[in-house]
């Protein structure tokens, strides 16, 4: 099948495009781009008045299967990918059971096949069961086709496990993810530490839980020289410690969800909406401040959403045991273009760059590039449609979301995921 | 009339709410104190449901004698005896008892935010009795009015709160509501006691009982759960005696006419000592008293507002 893209304002950093062009797919590949193309026998897909950017990647998602299917599923989470223009997802290893050998990698790869709408990159755990106890199998993953490894959901609580890890996972080219938490620290934490844990009577989750942790792998990574990245950053004084890494040439880099970029405790009021229920928690607006400052000076890499499906039950009920975490995938690119391009504040280039390219990258996929002979993964989006976030925009199983109520504008209309259209004017296909 | 449909948390109540309060409580006091038949016919034909997810015997108690002194229908539910422990939800527990058609439910929970959740679940009206380290606002209110009885008045006031600040939901609801009324409000405890913003209630902070005696009108000694020492925030009883413990060498440095209130129940030689919990100072009782009559008030002005 041929698709043509005609008269979209093509968005690429890598090969220094930022214009109006058509671009000519066939079959898995781009084999054109050029100012005007005619091709008899290609679909036409209407591009004036959006951008065309490489396929949008997000490397942090929870897709609950298998184990907890009853939130999610490989293939109900792939249609969410796609309805929020996304090629390409990680999904983390913590399952049931936990994705810590080649078996457990392949599962999710042959599904996601199946399903057909998104190329889902699994993680593999970093120990086995995720306990933090010995060394899952990172080598017979990595051969399966594991795309980075991570615990996420716990820190690795002990030093000496973790060094070995990351010594372990030196020898591949393969990045760590760090969920860090020091859980001694962190506690029964269910909420920021200070004001809003006074306000709503809680016990608080403390950033020293997390600074302290990223601190401590920071000096395992120049320890071991293991490429480390810190999973959902959320604090501002964790920000500088990365900051520092990378001046100093570590492998080091992170990533930062739209709840932490666009939320913050103050957000919390008497109702306890439990959609604002994370880990690690919505911190203070000082922090918020700085995520955002950081995604737009480079030195946070990604946006990622720590997609987290949760059913109802799970949510309705008490804040301190309600289930952390939020649904993202079809909220992050509209918030993105709501909150940063729209308001002139982030470049679509850099959009592209913590969307697309540097993910991918960080997961070791291949570039995908607008230029003839790439991978045809591409997202076409549509800066002025708008969206209300309501339960029935969303395609995921759960509506566990922290945007709901929200007015957003700018959203994907069109994917292709090698070369095969995935969304089509919005609607999911197949 | 109050400003508020239910009494989840003092926070937003205003200084009129409570004076409100103060003063119905007040009205009260004849009828519960001084008369043999106990009784006003104020909510005959209401039905008020105790809901009490969490152990308590004070509270519970002081909620039902005040129920049956206002002639209103009510039953206790525990959480032991409640299908909760069945694994329902909440929101389920709340349905259940709603479609029985209630006029008010007073909550004891051992999450913070539960009664929230349960205004948006039925119609009635909802009165927190304690939840989680969040709030006590019925707690607040007796002992406000305890303070109000010997003082006169509220405004001025030097009030410390002693003790386990960080998981205290009596803390929680009485310092915003004595700022509320215009009290000079001190917080005292051990730093691992402290509460997270204290900034946020508008208090001062010590770690040092003995720098703040002499200068204040109310000694407010909170319980120090010994279920919590595991973790080790403090060492042991007795050193929390020696340094934190109201002790007859330091009620003999108090002012001539402050007084000491404790929410009870007591640990006698932990946070205070035997005999100063039965000092001439101590209006320990009186706040007793004062629950009666402050949950009658609540009540009475939520529940009447509707007629």
């Amino acid at each position: 099948m041929a698709y043509l893209i005609k008269g979209a304002h093509v968005v690429d950093p890598q090969v220094g495009l930022d214009d109006i062009r058509d671009v000519l797919v066939d079959g898995k590949e781009i084999v054109e781009v050029a100012e005007s193309i005619e091709a008899a026998d290609a679909e036409v897909i209407e591009g004036t008045g959006k951008y065309l950017v490489p396929g949008l990647v997000d490397m942090h998602v929870h897709f609950r299967d298998p184990g907890f299917e009853y939130k999610e599923t490989i293939a109900t989470g792939s249609r969410a990918a796609a309805h929020g223009g996304f090629t390409d997802v990680a999904t983390m290893p913590n399952t049931d059971p936990v994705t810590d050998d080649g078996a457990e990698i392949r599962y999710p790869s042959d599904r996601a096949r199946k399903a057909g709408l998104v190329h889902v990159r699994p993680m593999g755990a970093l120990t086995r069961g995720e306990k933090g106890e010995s060394l899952a199998e990172i080598g017979d993953m990595v051969m399966e086709g594991a795309s980075a490894f991570s615990d996420d959901g716990h820190g690795v609580q002990s030093a000496g496990m973790m060094k070995t890890c990351m010594a372990y996972v030196s020898q591949f080219d393969r990045v760590v993810c760090a969920h860090c938490e020091v859980e001694s620290l962190s506690g029964n934490g269910v909420i920021n530490s200070g004001r809003a844990a006074t306000r709503l009577g809680m016990f608080g989750w403390p950033p020293l839980a997390e600074e302290l942790e990223i601190w401590r792998d920071i000096e395992l990574c120049r320890s071991t020289g293991c490429a480390l990245h810190i999973c959902h950053i959320s604090t501002e004084k964790g920000l500088e410690l990365v900051k520092a890494a990378k001046a100093e040439g570590l492998p080091v880099t992170c990533e930062v969800t739209p709840h932490h970029l666009f939320l913050c405790d103050e957000d919390i009021d008497d109702t306890y909406n439990t959609n604002l229920k994370m880990n690690p928690p919505l911190r203070k607006r000082s922090d918020m401040e700085a995520l955002c400052a950081g995604i737009l000076d480079g030195s946070i890499d990604c946006v990622v959403t720590d997609h987290a499906p949760h059913a109802k039950h799970e949510k309705d009920c008490e804040w301190e045991i309600a289930f952390f975490g939020t649904i993202g995938l079809e909220t992050s690119l509209p918030l993105m273009l709501t909150n940063m391009v729209g308001t002139g504040k982030m470049s679509w280039s850099r959009l592209v760059e913590v969307m697309a390219v540097n993910p991918r990258a960080l997961l070791r996929c291949k570039p995908v590039k607008i230029e003839a002979g790439s991978q045809a993964d591409l997202t076409l989006i549509d800066p002025k449609r708008e969206i209300d976030v309501t339960e029935d925009y969303f395609q995921s199983k759960s509506k566990n979301s922290a945007f709901l109520g929200q007015h957003l504008t700018g959203v994907a209309t069109d994917v292709l995921m090698a070369g095969k259209r995935t969304l089509a004017d919005g609607v999911v296909v197949a | 009339m109050l400003s508020v449909k239910h009494l989840i948390d003092t926070t937003s109540l205003t200084a009129d709410d409570i004076t409100q309060i103060l003063d119905t409580a007040k009205s009260f006091d004849p009828i519960v104190n001084a008369r043999t038949i106990k009784k006003v016919p104020a909510l005959r034909g209401r039905t008020i449901v105790n809901l009490f997810l969490e152990p308590s015997t004070r509270t519970l108690k002081s909620f039902e004698l005040a129920e049956k002194r206002l002639s209103a229908d009510s039953i206790s539910m525990g959480g032991s005896t409640s299908s909760v422990v069945k694994g329902e939800s909440l929101a389920d527990t709340i349905q259940t008892i709603d479609a029985m058609n209630v006029d008010m439910f007073v909550v004891r929970a051992r999450l913070a935010g539960t009664p929230q959740k349960i205004t948006e679940n039925t119609d009635a009206i909802v009165i927190n009795g304690g939840d989680g380290k969040h709030q006590h606002p019925t707690q607040a209110m007796l002992d406000l009015y305890t303070i109000r009885e010997h003082f006169g008045h509220l405004d001025g006031l030097k009030v410390a709160i002693v003790g386990d600040l960080a998981h205290s939901r009596v803390c929680g609801s009485l310092a915003p509501a004595l700022k509320t009324m215009g009290a000079d409000v001190t917080l005292v405890a051990p730093p691992t006691f402290q509460v997270g913003d204290p900034s946020w209630f508008g208090c001062n902070q010590t770690n040092h009982l003995d720098d703040v005696i002499e200068d204040m009108d109310v000694v407010y000694m909170l319980r120090v759960q010994l279920e919590r020492m595991e973790g080790a925030a403090i060492p042991s009883r007795r050193e929390y005696n020696r340094l934190y413990g109201l002790s007859l060498e330091r009620e003999a440095r108090m002012k001539p006419n402050a007084i000491i209130c404790h929410p009870g129940p007591m640990n006698r030689g932990m946070e205070i000592d035997a005999e100063v919990a039965d000092c001439a100072r101590s209006r320990i009782l009186n706040q007793v008293n004062a629950g009666v009559l402050t949950r009658m008030a609540e009540m009475y002005l939520l529940l009447g507002g509707e007629e």
